[in-house]
């Protein structure tokens, strides 16, 4: 059962009166087949065109949508064999950032994303995938470890930001966060992440400052949540719709401003809608982008990363 | 003219509205009036509380620097890129800030020397809209370090931020790579990084380059963090420890090596200037 957002409200109608009729041609032996089939059509016909307009606040919906997929389905449908790492050697072990070696096709690499859970009890366990500083200690710990055997890191970023809270203060949430994304430009493999869902501020950085960065074609990345930058310069959340426009968080707009460098098609509808499929794009995608930068030396592989984000904001 | 005339010409040039602005000022926090220029000549440091009082760009710098130093020109960068509009318009808002302000963004550069040990000098100024990074900074930020491995210094920075500056959007996020880049370089070429924190320094500055000091130093008070007060309460619903996120409280987690007094900070500066002296780099 799709669970709709609001904008889909008329997609949810017509969705609900075919299964009416398909309930109906099946109890009362009717033939009904041509007028589902009509209804279907034009069902289809307006996902299309909903999701072919969508705004950059529905894309906001769309890409914390509670059924979209996550790191653990793309663990399950793009990757084998994963053997989870856990544990800073500091502090404690964050399950809002997941990591370990897997296979992708017959090639070894290190995942690494943020888990934001599927359920109540999920989401609780993975802090709704709002890592604290362990989480991100434990991502330096990987990257390194994959640098040293020289698996190619790829990362799956979907976060809200990092966790707002005292402990995650205390124990140097920000400096966390600057010695993962300084990890991510030092590391001598290549480096592909993808913004999957959300891509929160300071907490996706730390996990995203790749020489390639994808981005799912309903994914949103933006430096404060739309509702965040509309309380403070609007005074309210209620222009978060705005907000979301103004900064330009949507995967189109980032690739004009040459902030990602490739979008990865989703099933019609979004990824929620056939996560096998998302999954299937993604992983073809993400191992394409591995190939391309396999034999590149480590040094060209840093200096790639290094002119990639010093060009940023350049005349 | 009389006496009288003479005095009440004098008294006419100081409207009343005007005394306590221009020439007391109260203390943000024990609340003592003082005068400014005894404030100014004690660092803008309350002498009664030692409250650290913010400051410019220009004030930090004169008060960091021997004489004799350059201020190093703004970087030019792609000026609103997004076309972002809030109540005002990006543009409009830059205007207002540089009206009156010495220099072009929130972050200045200044080539000298500290008690005749050289660095590169960069100050980040709260007052212009809020020390918040964008383009302009990380570009500023990059130049300061270029300069400095040119010149085989450290680079020394006072941070004061709220964050990142929104109406820029994604493109400040970028700065925070950006700016990482800039110090591995840095850093590969055998130069040392210090950072003063200075109040406030929060958001994506605190978890970019703010963070990444070989030697981090804050002055007494400054609050420093990640996440905004606000933002933590809304989530916690509790109270905040006592000092939560004020430079005391980083140097007790361990997060800053030394809280220091303005007082001393020039000392402070030139000695670890002259303990971390440039080493030969191969490159």
């Amino acid at each position: 059962m799709i669970s709709y957002l609001e904008f889909e409200k008329p997609i949810a109608a017509l969705e609900a009166r075919i299964h009416e009729l398909r309930s109906t041609a099946d109890t009362g032996g009717l033939d009904l087949m041509s007028e589902i089939q009509k209804l279907e059509t034009k069902s289809e016909q307006l996902l299309a065109r909903t999701y072919a307009s969508l705004t950059p606040w529905q894309k906001t919906q769309v890409a914390r949508h509670p059924q979209r997929p996550h790191l653990r389905d793309y663990l399950a449908h793009i990757f084998t064999d994963f053997m989870p790492l856990g544990g800073d050697r500091l502090y404690g072990e964050d399950a809002a950032i997941v990591g370990g070696m897997a296979r992708l096709g017959d090639r070894r690499v290190m995942v690494i994303g943020h888990e934001k859970g599927h359920d109540t009890q999920t989401r609780i366990k993975h802090n709704f995938g709002m890592g604290k500083p362990e989480g991100y200690r434990k991502a330096v710990r990987l990257m390194e470890l994959a640098g040293r055997f020289g698996l190619p890191v790829v990362t799956l970023v979907d976060t809200s930001g990092a966790f707002p809270g005292v402990e995650a203060e205390e124990r140097g949430q920000a400096e966390a966060i600057a010695r993962a994304t300084e990890a991510c430009l030092s590391l001598p493999v290549p480096m592909v992440a993808t913004i999957v869902g959300e891509g929160g501020s300071g907490g996706a950085v730390a996990l995203a400052s790749a020489e390639r960065v994808l981005m799912l074609e309903h994914a949103v990345y933006s430096v404060i949540s739309p509702e965040g930058c509309a309380s403070i310069l609007w005074r309210t959340g209620e222009r978060a719709a705005d907000a979301a426009a103004a900064m330009r968080v949507t995967a189109q707009d980032l690739l004009q401003l040459n902030v990602i460098d490739r979008i990865v098609p989703e099933p019609m509808g979004g990824a929620h809608r056939d996560p096998a499929a998302a999954s299937q794009a993604l992983g073809a995608a993400i191992s394409e982008e591995i190939d391309a930068l396999s034999g590149v030396p480590a040094k060209d592989l840093l200096h790639r990363r290094e002119e990639r984000f010093l060009a940023i904001g350049n005349l | 003219m009389s006496w009288l005339t003479r005095v009440r010409n004098s008294l006419s040039r100081t409207s009343k509205r005007d005394t306590p602005d221009n020439l007391w000022i109260k203390c943000r926090s024990c609340g003592e009036m003082l005068f400014v220029k005894d404030f100014e000549d004690n660092l803008s440091v309350c002498p009664k509380c030692d409250y650290h009082g913010r400051i410019g760009a220009q004030e930090r710098i004169g008060q960091l620097l021997d004489p004799g130093f350059s201020i190093l020109p703004t970087p030019k960068v792609k000026e609103d890129p997004l076309r972002f509009r809030d109540s005002k318009k990006y543009p409009d808002r830059l205007k207002a800030a540089r009206a009156n302000y010495p220099y072009g963004d929130a972050l200045t550069n200044a080539v000298g020397q500290i008690e005749g040990k050289k660095l590169v000098l960069g100050v980040q100024d709260f007052g212009f809209m809020g020390g918040s990074m964008g383009m302009a900074v990380g570009a500023a930020f990059v130049a300061g370090i270029e300069r400095a491995i040119r010149e085989k210094c450290g680079y020394v920075i006072c941070t004061a931020a709220g964050g990142a500056r929104m109406q820029e959007g994604i493109l400040s996020l970028m700065q925070m790579p950006k700016t990482t880049v800039a110090l591995r370089r840095l850093k590969a070429a055998g130069l040392p990084y210090i950072v003063v924190l200075t109040d406030p320094t929060t958001g994506g500055v605190t978890a970019s380059y703010a963070m990444l000091g070989d030697v981090q130093i804050a002055e007494p008070g400054a609050l420093i963090g990640f996440a905004g007060q606000r933002v933590i309460q809304d989530t916690i619903r509790e109270k905040l420890p006592d000092g939560f996120q004020r430079a005391e409280y980083l140097h007790e987690h361990g997060m800053v090596d030394m809280v220091v007094h303005r007082r001393d900070m020039r000392e402070t500066l030139a000695r670890l200037l002259d303990y971390l002296r440039p080493v030969a780099t191969a490159a």
